[in-house]
C-alpha cells in the first residue's frame, strides 16, 4: 500500500493477548475471538469490540500523530466525536482513511493502519521538531512568510501541502455496491437512547408510522454502558422491554447502525445506514432519505474534554469513555488511573473503575464537592482531590503520570506547589455538550445555558418541525429523559395528525437508581496557570487541528475575536469531527479573553454533515450508464451491428460515421457525404424534436412564437421558422408542417425539444390563456430515416405507395401513406439542400423501415451516413446549428433572416431587435470563409483578426463556428461570425489560433454549393 | 504597512508571541466620510484598499453588518481563472489575476495564490469547439492557455477516468489560473485599508439611504446616521435590498450555490478541474481537503442553507471522474447566496440615485474578480466615471441590448 | 430541498419542479411603443425581494402545468400556492 509503512516489521510472534482485558463481564462474545493487524501486528479481540475498545484491551495507546506537531495520539473516546486519532482501514480496493476507530465493529481479518505522520506510529523527528519549535509556527503562520521570494512560493506550497494530511488516497475502484432509500415516515426519531426509545414508543403506540434510528450497533444509548449490577442489569431490562414493544408495533422500523448526519429543508433529512463492507447481500451503505412530518431528536450528548496542559497525551480519555470500555467491552484502560473532573458523573467512572480493580485518584477542579457519587467515591475508599487541578502530563508517546496543583479560589490561577502522581490513565470530564447540531441544521436557534455550560436548543425553527428531547435538550436525569422522549413523541404523533392511541402513561417504568442527585459543576475555560504567566506545555482545545489555548489567546489579541473568524484563522473545529468536543472550549477561551460570557459570542454554524459520509453512498447506483439516461433511437441496434462510431450528442447516442472497414473516420465522412450529393444517403435522423401542435388558436399562437409567420400555409405543405427567445436571440429553428387545418407539427433541435415544448407552454399558460390549443412532444413516437440525393426519389418509389412526382409531391410538402408497407408522414425537407424525403414512421417500426430501405437500397448504392456527413452537407449550404453557429447573443438578424418590419405583427422576441444595440452594423454577421489554401481547414473556435501577423493582444473579429473540407466543392469552407462581416464581403482577413500559424481568408457570402437551391427542388 | 516576514515569526516567537500586532482597528464611525462602502466583503475590502492606495481617498469606511469576508469571500470555492468567452470579461479578469500574482508581495500578507493550473474538460464535440474558442479567444486578448488532448490530461491527472458517461475529448489548461486562501485575501485587504486609516466597521447594517435631490448623502445604519459624499455598495447577494432602499430594481436574481469538502487526504490533485458537462469544479485545499462546487439551487432565496439534491449531482460527477473516491468521504457543505444577472456579468455602475454607485452581479465567479473588481469599483468611487476595463459592465446594457453573455460558457457555476 | 404543493397533484418535491422568476410581470400589450428602457425593465429587472415573493414554478416532471407560489424567501417557507388563473394572495398570506 502505498505510503502508510508499517513502522514495526510483522511480528511472528503474537503479542500477550488482551492485557487490558477484564476477566469477565462486559457485552463481548469471549466464545468467538477475532485477529486482526494494526500497522502491521497482529493483535486478537472479541466479536463485540470495536477496534478502539480491541487496541485499548491489547495495550496498544499511541494510534498516529498529529497534523501539526506531529504529536502521539491515541484515542479519547468511545463515539463518533472521537477526536484523537484516525486510522486508515484496509489497503487496495479496501483502502478508507480517516476512520474513527471507536465506530469501527471488530470482524475477523481487519486490517488497520495508523495515520497522521509519515513517520507512522514510529519515531518522527520533524513532528518532535515542529513541537519544540512551535512557538515559531502560530496560527497562520503561513500568511505571515512564504511571500519571499515570490519565484520559491510554488516549491513552499508543495512543503505546505506534504506537511497537511498524510491521510491515503483511495487509488482503485471501490468494490462495494450502495443503494439510495426514499422514506416518508410521520415521526423521525434521531437517537435510540432512553429519551429516543421513550419518543418512538409514545409515537408508535399513538398509530404514527416511526422511523428510529441509532448510530450505534445496539439501541438504549448511555444505558448499556451501565456496569453489571443490579441496576444496570435493570436498565438494561427496560431498554429491552422498550425495543420489544417497538419491535412489535408494523408501523415502527428501527435502524440500527444508522447516522442521521443533515437535517434539510422541510424535514428532509439524510441518514446514512451502514451494513458493513463486502455485505452478502449488498449493499455496503444505505443512504436514507427522509421525509418526516415530524422529527424528535433524542441525539444526546458528548462529554467536553478538559483544557489543561499536554491533554492529548495517548491515555488522556474522557471519563464517559473509560466507563463505556469497562462496562461494554471489559477493558481496563490502565490500571492507575486519575479521574479528572469538574462535575459529578466521572465519580462513577472512578467507583467503576476501582470496582474493577484499578486504584483511582479523584482530581476534581470544584473547591467542596459534597454529591452523593462524591460521597460514595470516598466512602470506597477512593482518594479525592477537591479545588486542584492537573497541571502537567507526564509521559510522551502514553501517560506516566500528571502533576496536580491546587487551584486558587477564583480558579484564576493554581499555586506554585505542585505534587506529582503515577497514573497510566487520566479520565477527564469537563462536563456534557448537548448534541445540537441537527437541531441547529433544522432552523433552531441555540442559547447557551449557563449551569449547563453549554448550548442548548431555543427557539425553534419556522421552516421545519423539529423536537429535542432529554440530554441534546439539556435534561440528563434519566427520568427527564424519558419524560421528555415520552412528552416530545406524543406531540409529535399528533402534530403528525396520525391515528389516535393511548400512550399518555409511561410504557415502562424507568429503572431504578441511575439518577443520583448532583451537584452543578464548575466551567473553567482551561487550567490557569501560577500567576503571573502560563504553564510550561501546550493545552489542547482541538485535537484534530492541533489548536490550543495559546493560539486562541494570539488569535483575538492579533484581531480574530468573532467566532468565524478564530475558527477561519486556527483552523479551530474544522477537522473531519466537526469541532464536536472542540469548539465549545473554544468559545469558552475566546469568551475568557474578551471577558465576556459564552453566550453573547454566538457560535459557528453547525453545518451539514453531522458525520463524514462516503461519496460513494452519496452517488449510490447513479453512475457509469446510469449517470445520465442514455437515449438511443429505434434504429440503433442496426448501427451497432454495421460499425458505427458514435457520437454524445446531449443524452442521444448517434453514429458518428459509418467506417468501412480500412477506412479513417475522416475517409468514411466524405465518402458519405459524396453518396448524398451523387447517389443516396440513408440518415437517421429520428432524433429531431418533434411536437404537435393543435387547436382552433393554433396557427395565431404559432404566429406569436415564430419570426415567420404560419398564416397562409396550405395542409400538408411546410414552412422554416426561427423562434427567438424574449431577448430577441435565436432560441430553436425548425420545419412547421400544417397537418391539417387546426393542426401543426413542430420540429426542433435534436436535443431541444423539451426547451422549446416548455417554453411553448410558458408562454400558453402564463400569458396567454386565452388561446384553445395544446402542444404534445412527439419526438419518441416517431422513427425519421431520411433518404437525401439525387436517387432518393427511384429509391424511395420501389418502397412506397405514395405519388412521389414532383408536381404533385413538391419541396416543402408532406404526404401520408405507406413505405416498405409501413405507415408513414413523408416530409420533403432539406437539411442537406439536396433531393431528400424525410420518411416518418411510428418508433415501433423504425428499425423494420431502416432494415427495408437498406435492403432496396442495394440496387442503388444505398449509403448511410452519420452526423459528421450531416454537418458537412448543412454546412455546404450554410445551413446553421443553433448552439454551434449561435450563441447568446446571434439574432436573426445577425444570421441574415428578414425580420418582419416594426410596423408589422409582433412576435416574441421582436421588440428586443429594434434595441439600439441590435440595430449596429458592426455585430457579429453569420458569413462564409473561404481560405487561400484550400486544402486547410479552419478548426471551429478559430478567430479573425484584421492583422496579417497578429502578436497578441489585438482585437478580435469574431470566429469560426463550423469548418470542414467539402468535397463537393472540392476545398475546405467555414462558417463565421464576424463583426460586419455581410459588410466585408470579398475582403481578406486573418484566421489566427494558438496552435497554428495566422492563415488568410477571405469572406464570402455562407453558401458554397447550389447557391440557388435548384437541387433540393429536383 | 508593515510587511510579514519570516523574520516576524522568529522576533514575535521569541517573545512568545505576546507581541503580535493587530491586523486592523475597531473604531467608532465617524459622523461623515469622503466615500462609504457598504460590505465587508473581499470587493468592498479591495476597493476600499485601492481608493486608498490608488486614488489617495483615505476619509473612507467600510460598513459591515456581520464580521468582516463573512459573506460570500468565506463561502466560495476560491478558484481564479480568466479563460472568459467575451472580450471584455477576459480583459477584466485577468487584469484581476495580474493583480492577484503580486497581491501577497504588495499586502505583505499571504494569500496563499497557487497557480496551479485550471483544466477546463471537454467531454464532446461540441465542448472541444468550446473551449477552442474560448482559447483562442484569450488568446488573442494576451491571456496564455493550452489544450490538452487525452493523454496529456491522463499524465496531469492520472487518477482520473477519461472514459466515463461523456469520455473527456480535451481540455483547456489556463496555467495561471489556480486558487487561493478566501478568507486571507479579505484579511489581507482588511489589515492594508486600514494601514491606510480606512475604518472597517464590523456590526454595522445599512437600514437605508438618505438623499437630497437626487443625490446620496449617507446612510442609516444601526448605529446611526453616517454621512458620504459618495456610497458604493458592494454587497452581493443583499444588493437587491439595498436597491429596494435606495428606490430602484437591479437586473438580478438571488440564489444560493452550494459547495462542499471531502476529508483531508495526502495531495494527489495539483490542478483545478472543471467541468461544465458534467457539472463539476473541485481543487484539493492547502489542508488536503477536495473543494468542490455544485450547482446553485434554481430559485430565489436568501436562506443560506445547504441543500442535498445539488450535492448528490455534483457528488456523480466526481465519482464519474474519479471513481477510486468513492471510499473518499464527504464532510461539510455550505451555501453561498450569488446575485445572479441575466447574462452572468457583473455590474459596475452609477444608478438612479447620483453618487451612489453598486458593484454587484458576480453571480458565481466574484472571488477571483475580487483584486480587479476593488481596482475598477475604486476608480469608479474616486472619479465618479467607470475605469476603462469597468466600461462594459454597466447597468445600461440590459437597456440596450449589449449584453456580455457568459451564460454559455458559465453552465456550470464557479 | 423543498416541498411543493402543486395545485393539481399536491405535495411532491422540490426537483420535480423548475422555478421560472418573479410573477406577475405583464408583457407589454405593444411592445414596439415601449421605449428601450421600458422594455429592458421588463426583460431583466426584478423586485427580487427578500421576504414574501410571488413568483412562477412549473411541475416540470410531473404535470406540466405552471402556477405560483408566495415564498418568503428569507425562510424558504411557502406561504400561498396559486393559479395563474387564480389572483394573488396578499403578501401576509399564510
Amino acid at each position: 500500500m502505498d505510503g502508510v509503512t508499517p513502522i514495526l516489521d510483522a511480528c511472528p510472534v503474537r503479542r500477550a493477548a488482551q492485557t487490558n482485558r477484564l476477566a469477565g463481564g462486559g457485552g463481548i462474545d469471549r466464545s468467538r475471538p477475532l485477529d486482526f493487524r494494526f500497522d502491521g501486528r497482529d493483535y486478537q479481540g472479541y466479536a463485540g469490540d470495536t477496534l478502539a475498545s480491541a487496541l485499548l484491551a491489547n495495550g496498544v495507546r499511541l494510534l498516529g500523530r498529529s497534523y501539526k506537531y506531529g504529536r502521539p495520539r491515541g484515542i479519547v473516546s468511545a463515539g463518533p466525536e472521537e477526536p484523537g486519532a484516525l486510522v486508515t482501514l484496509g489497503s487496495g480496493a479496501a483502502l478508507e482513511p480517516n476512520i474513527r476507530p471507536t465506530m469501527v465493529p471488530l470482524r475477523q481479518g481487519l486490517e488497520a493502519f495508523a495515520q497522521l505522520s509519515p513517520a507512522g506510529t514510529g519515531p518522527d523527528p520533524l513532528g518532535w521538531i515542529a513541537d519544540r519549535f512551535s512557538r515559531f509556527l502560530p496560527p497562520g503562520f503561513y500568511y505571515k512568510t512564504f511571500s519571499w521570494p515570490r519565484r520559491l512560493w510554488p516549491l513552499y506550497e508543495r512543503m505546505l501541502r506534504k506537511a497537511a494530511s498524510s491521510a491515503p488516497v483511495p487509488e482503485q475502484r471501490d468494490a462495494n455496491r450502495y443503494e439510495h432509500r426514499y422514506m416518508h415516515c410521520d415521526v423521525l426519531v434521531v437517537g435510540g437512547g432512553p429519551a429516543g426509545l421513550a419518543a418512538a414508543l409514545a409515537a408508535g403506540r399513538a398509530g404514527a408510522s416511526v422511523v428510529l434510528a441509532d448510530e450505534n450497533a445496539e439501541l438504549g444509548g448511555a444505558l448499556i454502558d451501565e456496569p453489571d449490577t443490579p441496576a444496570g442489569r435493570a436498565a438494561r431490562a427496560w431498554v429491552a422491554a422498550m425495543v420489544g414493544e417497538l419491535d412489535s408495533l408494523p408501523e415502527v422500523e428501527t435502524l440500527k447502525r444508522t447516522s442521521v448526519v443533515a437535517f434539510h429543508d422541510h424535514n428532509y433529512l439524510i441518514a446514512v445506514e451502514e451494513r458493513g463492507d463486502s455485505m452478502v447481500p449488498p449493499p455496503a451503505q444505505r443512504l436514507l432519505k427522509i421525509r418526516a412530518r415530524e422529527v424528535v431528536l433524542a441525539t444526546g450528548a458528548v462529554e467536553r474534554p478538559l483544557v489543561f496542559p499536554d491533554n492529548d497525551r495517548p491515555g488522556v480519555m474522557l471519563a464517559g469513555a473509560v466507563r463505556t470500555y469497562l462496562n461494554r467491552y471489559a477493558v481496563m484502560p490502565g490500571q492507575t488511573m486519575v479521574v479528572f473532573t469538574n462535575n459529578d458523573t466521572a465519580y462513577r467512572t472512578a467507583l467503576e473503575a476501582a470496582g474493577a480493580g484499578a486504584r483511582v485518584t479523584v482530581v476534581d477542579i470544584r473547591p467542596q464537592p459534597r454529591g452523593a457519587l462524591v460521597r460514595r467515591a470516598r466512602a470506597a475508599g477512593i482518594g479525592v482531590l477537591p479545588g486542584h487541578a492537573v497541571t502537567a502530563v507526564r509521559g510522551r508517546r502514553a501517560v506516566r503520570g500528571v502533576e496536580i496543583r491546587a487551584l486558587a479560589d477564583d480558579g484564576r490561577g493554581v499555586g506554585a506547589a505542585a505534587m506529582e502522581l503515577p497514573c497510566s490513565v487520566v479520565a477527564m470530564s469537563g462536563g456534557w455538550i448537548p448534541s445540537v447540531q441537527l437541531f441547529s441544521q433544522s432552523g433552531g436557534r441555540l442559547r447557551f445555558r449557563p449551569d449547563v455550560g453549554a448550548h442548548v436548543p431555543g427557539e425553534p425553527p419556522t421552516l421545519n418541525r423539529s423536537r429535542p428531547a432529554g440530554a441534546c435538550n439539556g435534561s440528563f436525569t434519566l427520568s427527564a429523559c424519558v419524560a421528555e422522549g415520552l412528552a416530545a413523541g406524543q406531540a409529535a404523533a399528533g402534530q403528525a395528525e396520525a391515528g389516535v392511541g393511548s400512550g399518555a402513561e409511561i410504557p415502562h417504568p424507568p429503572p431504578p437508581g441511575t439518577d443520583d442527585e448532583e451537584e452543578p459543576a464548575l466551567f473553567l475555560p482551561h487550567v490557569p496557570g501560577p500567576l503571573p504567566g502560563p504553564l510550561p506545555g501546550k493545552s489542547f482545545v482541538d485535537l484534530q487541528s492541533d489548536v490550543t489555548v495559546a493560539d486562541i489567546v494570539l488569535a483575538e489579541r492579533e484581531g480574530y475575536g468573532a467566532v468565524e473568524h478564530l475558527k477561519r484563522y486556527t483552523a479551530l473545529g474544522m477537522g473531519a469531527d466537526q469541532g464536536r468536543t472542540s469548539a465549545l472550549n473554544g468559545l469558552a477561551v475566546l469568551a475568557g479573553q474578551r471577558g465576556v460570557g459564552i453566550g453573547a459570542l454566538g457560535h459557528t454554524t453547525f453545518r451539514p454533515n453531522l458525520k463524514p459520509v462516503r461519496f460513494g453512498a452519496i452517488a449510490g447506483p447513479h453512475l457509469g450508464p446510469s449517470f445520465t439516461p442514455q437515449r438511443r433511437t429505434p434504429m440503433h441496434p442496426w448501427h451497432e451491428a454495421n460499425g458505427a462510431v458514435f457520437e454524445d450528442t446531449g443524452t442521444w447516442i448517434r453514429p458518428f460515421c459509418f467506417p468501412n472497414p480500412g477506412e479513417t473516420a475522416e475517409q468514411a465522412v466524405r465518402r458519405e457525404a459524396r453518396a448524398a450529393r451523387t447517389g443516396v444517403g440513408l440518415l437517421d435522423a429520428s432524433t429531431l424534436g418533434k411536437i404537435e401542435v393543435q387547436g382552433p388558436d393554433a396557427e395565431e399562437f404559432l404566429d406569436r412564437m415564430y419570426v415567420t409567420t404560419r398564416r397562409g400555409l396550405a395542409v400538408g405543405r411546410c414552412r422554416y421558422g426561427m423562434m427567438l427567445n424574449e431577448n430577441g436571440v435565436v432560441f430553436d429553428d425548425g420545419v412547421t408542417t400544417r397537418l391539417a387545418p387546426d393542426h401543426f407539427l413542430l420540429s426542433t433541435n435534436s436535443s431541444g425539444a423539451a426547451r422549446v415544448l416548455r417554453w411553448l407552454e410558458e408562454w400558453l399558460q402564463t400569458e396567454w390563456p386565452d388561446l384553445d390549443v395544446f402542444c404534445t412532444c412527439v419526438t419518441e413516437q416517431w422513427a425519421n430515416a431520411t433518404l437525401v440525393g439525387p436517387l432518393a426519389r427511384d429509391l424511395l418509389r420501389q418502397v412506397t405507395d405514395i405519388d412521389l412526382d414532383p408536381a404533385r409531391f413538391p419541396f416543402m410538402s408532406m404526404r401520408q401513406g405507406t413505405v416498405a408497407g409501413l405507415p408513414a408522414r413523408v416530409f420533403r425537407i432539406a437539411y442537406s439542400g439536396d433531393l431528400s424525403f424525410e420518411i416518418n414512421v411510428p418508433a415501433r417500426h423504425g428499425l423494420a423501415l431502416w432494415e427495408s430501405l437498406v435492403r432496396a437500397g442495394e440496387t442503388f448504392g444505398l449509403t448511410p451516413y452519420g452526423t459528421e456527413a450531416m454537418h458537412l452537407l448543412r454546412a455546404e449550404k450554410g445551413f446553421i446549428v443553433v448552439g454551434q453557429d449561435t450563441d447568446g447573443t446571434v439574432t436573426p438578424v445577425d444570421l441574415g433572416q428578414g425580420v418582419p418590419a416594426a410596423t408589422a405583427r409582433d412576435f416574441v422576441g421582436k421588440r428586443s431587435l429594434f434595441r439600439a444595440d441590435m440595430l449596429r452594423d458592426d455585430r457579429k454577421q453569420l458569413v462564409g470563409l473561404l481560405t487561400a489554401d484550400p486544402s486547410l481547414v479552419l478548426p471551429v473556435g478559430t478567430h479573425l483578426t484584421d492583422t496579417p501577423r497578429p502578436v497578441p493582444p489585438v482585437p478580435t473579429l469574431g470566429f469560426v463556428t463550423t469548418g470542414h473540407f467539402s468535397p463537393a466543392v472540392g476545398r475546405s469552407i467555414a462558417l463565421a461570425l464576424v463583426a460586419g462581416g455581410r459588410g466585408r464581403l470579398g475582403e481578406t482577413v486573418t484566421a489566427y489560433r494558438r496552435d497554428g500559424g495566422p492563415h488568410p481568408v477571405t469572406i464570402v457570402p455562407p453558401c458554397f454549393y447550389d447557391p440557388d437551391g435548384e437541387r433540393r427542388h429536383a | 504597512m508593515h510587511k510579514h516576514s519570516f523574520l516576524d515569526l522568529l522576533r514575535h516567537g521569541l517573545a512568545g508571541n505576546r507581541t503580535w500586532p493587530r491586523m486592523w482597528r475597531t473604531p467608532e464611525p465617524k459622523p461623515e466620510y469622503d466615500v462609504v462602502i457598504v460590505g465587508g466583503g473581499g470587493h468592498g475590502l479591495a476597493t476600499a484598499y485601492y481608493l486608498a492606495r490608488e486614488h489617495g481617498v483615505r476619509n473612507v469606511a467600510v460598513l459591515e453588518k456581520g464580521w468582516l469576508g463573512g459573506g460570500n469571500t468565506a463561502r466560495n470555492t476560491t478558484i481564479i481563472r480568466s479563460n472568459y468567452l467575451q472580450d471584455p470579461s477576459a480583459a477584466l479578469y485577468d487584469f484581476s489575476i495580474r493583480l492577484w500574482e503580486g497581491l501577497s508581495a504588495e499586502l505583505g500578507f499571504n494569500v496563499m495564490f497557487s497557480q496551479r493550473g485550471v483544466i477546463h474538460l471537454a467531454h464532446s464535440l461540441h465542448d472541444l469547439h468550446e473551449i477552442q474558442r474560448r482559447g483562442n479567444a484569450i488568446h488573442l486578448n494576451g491571456v496564455d492557455s493550452e489544450f490538452l488532448d487525452p493523454a496529456q490530461i491522463r499524465r496531469m491527472l492520472p487518477s482520473m477516468n477519461l472514459d466515463c458517461r461523456f469520455p473527456v475529448l480535451g481540455a483547456l489548461h489556463q496555467k495561471r489560473g489556480g486558487v487561493a486562501r478566501h478568507d486571507a485575501v479579505a484579511w489581507g485587504y482588511a489589515r492594508g485599508a486600514d494601514a491606510h486609516g480606512v475604518d472597517i466597521i464590523q456590526r454595522c447594517e445599512v437600514l437605508g439611504f438618505r438623499t437630497r435631490g437626487g443625490t446620496v448623502t449617507g446612510v442609516e445604519t444601526t448605529r446611526g446616521f453616517i454621512g458620504a459624499r459618495v456610497v458604493g455598495c458592494a454587497v452581493a447577494a443583499a444588493s437587491g435590498v439595498l436597491a429596494t432602499m435606495a428606490g430602484f430594481r437591479l437586473p438580478l436574481e438571488t440564489s444560493p450555490l452550494q459547495a462542499f469538502v471531502s476529508e483531508p487526504v495526502r495531495p494527489f490533485l495539483d490542478h483545478v478541474v472543471m467541468s461544465n458537462a458534467i457539472h463539476l469544479y473541485v481543487s484539493q485545499s492547502g489542508k488536503g481537503e477536495l473543494v468542490m462546487g455544485a450547482g446553485s439551487d434554481p430559485y430565489v432565496s436568501y436562506a443560506q442553507r445547504g441543500s442535498f439534491d445539488q450535492v448528490e449531482l455534483a457528488v456523480r460527477a466526481l465519482l464519474e471522474l474519479f471513481p477510486s473516491l468513492s471510499r473518499l468521504r464527504f464532510m461539510r457543505q455550505w451555501a453561498g447566496n450569488c446575485d445572479i444577472t441575466a447574462d452572468r456579468s457583473p455590474i459596475i455602475s452609477g444608478t438612479p440615485v447620483r453618487n451612489l454607485f453598486f458593484n454587484c452581479g458576480w453571480g458565481t465567479g466574484g472571488f477571483k474578480a475580487t483584486p480587479a473588481s476593488g481596482f475598477v469599483f475604486a476608480h469608479c468611487l474616486a472619479r465618479g466615471t467607470p475605469h476603462p476595463l469597468a466600461e462594459p459592465f454597466g447597468m445600461e446594457r440590459f437597456h440596450s441590448g449589449a449584453l456580455i453573455d457568459e451564460g454559455a460558457a458559465a453552465t456550470v457555476a464557479h | 430541498m423543498l416541498v411543493i404543493r402543486c395545485p393539481w397533484c399536491s405535495e411532491r418535491d422540490q426537483t420535480e419542479f423548475s422555478y421560472h422568476g418573479e410573477a406577475h410581470i405583464a408583457r407589454p400589450a405593444t411592445p414596439m411603443d415601449r421605449t428601450d428602457e421600458q422594455w429592458g425593465d421588463y426583460l431583466f429587472f426584478r423586485s427580487n425581494t427578500r421576504g414574501p415573493h410571488r413568483e412562477r414554478w412549473l411541475h416540470a416532471a410531473g404535470c406540466r402545468r405552471w402556477f405560483n407560489l408566495l415564498r418568503d424567501t428569507a425562510t424558504g417557507r411557502i406561504l400561498a400556492v396559486y393559479r395563474p388563473d387564480e389572483p394573488p394572495p396578499a403578501a401576509t398570506a399564510g
